[in-house]
């Protein structure tokens, strides 16, 4: 167990690396010196000269992509010249937003999905499929920023019920909290919801062909229980693999979701630190992100082993 | 006995056996639902944009200050915007710039996506570094980093172009690679090779050809998905820049004003959502006529 952990660590090495590369490399690709463009344009040559050293942007390129990469593996991703904050700083007050964004998306696509996944395998080809089906190619098909604006429409504008952007912490009260996230929440997790329902049913129906469903209901086990506790539990590996993968969508979702409803989440730092050439910001998320990435995958590959003993890391022989 | 090429004209044969798999052809698309939903969808808004600005009486661009906001009508259909233009007008006009820009889009990183993947598929050594790499693109969201391209590139038609092309080439790669690699191990390959073919003979004659299907399916949803990116993308103001009345931007415009004019947001958010649709449907449905051993395996 320890050595697969290890193994899948080291194995995210060289994505972090060339990760940070081709963003350092786009970054210094963009026109526009960001000394100038934090001083404004009124800024005297001398001056913008001072915070060009000061920033240390007068160095080589390869330099400051070497000085950058030996302090971020320090845990130091340096300063933000726009926020008067280090990255660390910021993107750790950037990053409850995004959970509590990220959770709320995750649960309101599993608690739609799997039931409805499980409907359309138990009434194949019926009425029933066809319109989870139908539903699910729908909810795809919408990009998450469109369904924002439909969301928008409907539930701010027509009927008033919710905020139509902004965001509360937690501590404001819990329904403070989530009214503002239901609808970011519901657009981002819906195309989830689709892909996960389409995974459940064909998974399902994989297995309740099963011999071992037959015998279960020869035997007298309640539909309920041949479904809950044996067909899901064994259905359970690829819908798991889904819903990791579907974090990387999620997280791309984020940065116009967060955006749209005025969210101060990571993927909004990260939009307006790319609109700004806040350098320094916008690698230091994108690595957080990935590295993020990495870590959720791994995650789900250690809940396979709870899911299904079968397949525990450690028993592999 | 023997025949004589008279007796039999083999002109004749071809032609009619072309015909009949033309007919079987025809006849499969015409049954496969979602490909022919698809299609119609797909061709509706070819047409529109190819010949809906020559029908249109309003233009796109035309402001008109009295007619500010004005809601749905016989005149305006879509109703109008902020600045009094036709909603209607300037959603067909987008038609042509986002269609275009997907068409673009799938065309260009097909051709890439196919040229690193069966040249990674045949060289082992190129194959490690290039399948790093499209790791590494494809480790963080497709539309953060073409909104970083964007900000380097600078805000332009093509440049959206080249921004999701770049983004979207190591999907049709991975495809095109996975595809190449069990063509290289089939015995007409390695016969080739007996043969004394050159590697670009076996490559572009034999194995190429035969990853096309795969390689169709997938640029139907990076067509599907470069529309996406490309609204994404203006809609965030890193896109087209407007007043070019791409699907993105007049979205964009309308969500600054969705409490006063629900069109100007409903309207071009139907259209994205319908050619999205027809493109997913187009997809499924050619991916069961191309490769029937997915469709039953979906089955």
């Amino acid at each position: 167990m320890k050595t697969y952990l290890l193994k899948r660590l080291l194995s995210a090495i060289p994505v972090l690396f060339i990760v940070s590369t081709i963003v350092f490399l786009i970054l210094q690709m963009t026109p526009g010196d960001p000394a100038l463009v934090i001083l404004g344009q009124e800024a005297t040559l001398e001056e913008v000269e001072d915070l060009r050293q000061q920033l240390k942007l007068d160095r080589p390129i390869y330099e400051q992509y070497f000085n950058w990469l030996f302090n971020a593996l320090r845990g130091d991703l340096g300063e933000s010249y726009f926020m008067n904050d280090s990255v660390l700083e910021a993107i750790l007050s950037h990053l409850g937003p995004t959970i509590s964004l990220g959770i709320l998306a995750e649960i309101i696509a599993i608690a739609l999905a799997i039931p409805l996944g499980i409907l359309a395998a138990r009434r194949k080809g019926t009425l029933t499929d066809q319109s989870v089906m139908t539903f699910s190619l729908l909810g795809m098909s919408i990009p998450n920023f469109l369904l924002s604006l439909f969301l928008i429409l409907v539930f701010s504008v027509f009927w008033r019920l919710l905020p139509v952007a902004g965001y509360k912490p937690l501590g404001a009260g819990l329904w403070e909290h989530l009214k503002y996230l239901l609808l970011p929440a519901f657009a981002l997790g819906t195309a989830h919801a689709a892909l996960i329902a389409r995974m459940t049913r064909s998974a399902m129906l994989e297995v309740l062909n099963a011999n071992y469903i037959k015998t279960a209901r020869a035997k007298g086990v309640k539909e309920k229980w041949v479904i809950y506790k044996h067909a899901l539990r064994n259905a359970f590996l690829p819908i798991l693999t889904v819903i990791g993968q579907s974090f990387l969508g999620l997280m791309g979702g984020t940065a116009i979701v967060e955006t749209i409803f005025a969210i101060p989440g990571i993927g909004q730092l990260i939009v307006n630190g790319v609109m700004r050439r806040d350098y320094a910001i916008v690698q230091g998320a994108v690595l957080y992100v990935t590295f993020a990435f990495v870590f959720i995958n791994l995650a789900v590959d250690m809940l396979y082993g709870i899911v299904n003993p079968q397949v525990r890391l450690d028993n592999k022989k | 006995m023997t025949i004589s090429s008279e007796s039999i004209d083999l002109h004749a044969v071809k032609s009619a056996l072309k015909k009949e798999q033309n007919k079987i052809l025809w006849r499969q698309i015409m049954t496969n639902g979602s490909l022919f939903v698809g299609f119609v969808i797909i061709a509706f808004l070819i047409l529109v944009a190819l010949f809906g600005p020559l029908l249109m009486k309003h233009d796109p661009n035309t402001m008109d200050v009295l007619k500010r906001f004005a809601a749905p009508s016989a005149d305006h259909w879509f109703g109008t915007d902020n600045l009094g233009r036709d909603v209607l007008a300037r959603v067909i006009y987008g038609t042509r710039i986002s269609m275009g820009i997907g068409v673009a889009v799938a065309i260009i990183a097909s051709m890439s996506g196919l040229i690193v993947g069966i040249y990674s598929s045949y060289y082992k050594w190129l194959d490690h570094l290039l399948m790093r790499l499209s790791d590494g693109i494809m480790a963080f969201p497709g539309l953060l980093l073409a909104l970083a391209l964007m900000a380097a590139l600078g805000g332009q038609a093509s440049n959206v172009v080249i921004a999701v092309s770049i983004v979207a080439t190591p999907y049709i790669a991975r495809v095109v690679r996975s595809e190449a690699l069990a063509l290289k191990e089939q015995t007409f390959v390695e016969a080739t090779r007996a043969l004394g073919a050159s590697d670009s003979r076996i490559i572009w004659q034999h194995i190429a050809p035969n990853t096309l299907s795969s390689l169709i399916v997938q640029a139907t949803f990076i067509f599907a998905e470069a529309i996406i990116v490309e609204a994404a993308l203006s809609f965030l103001g890193a896109g087209i820049p407007p007043p070019a009345p791409s699907w993105g931007n007049i979205l964009s415009d309308g969500k600054t004003y969705i409490y006063k004019a629900w069109w100007m947001t409903f309207f071009p958010g139907m259209t994205i959502t319908l050619a999205i649709i027809g493109l997913n449907l187009f997809g499924d449905g050619l991916r069961d006529l191309l490769d029937p051993h997915v469709s039953k395996a979906k089955k």
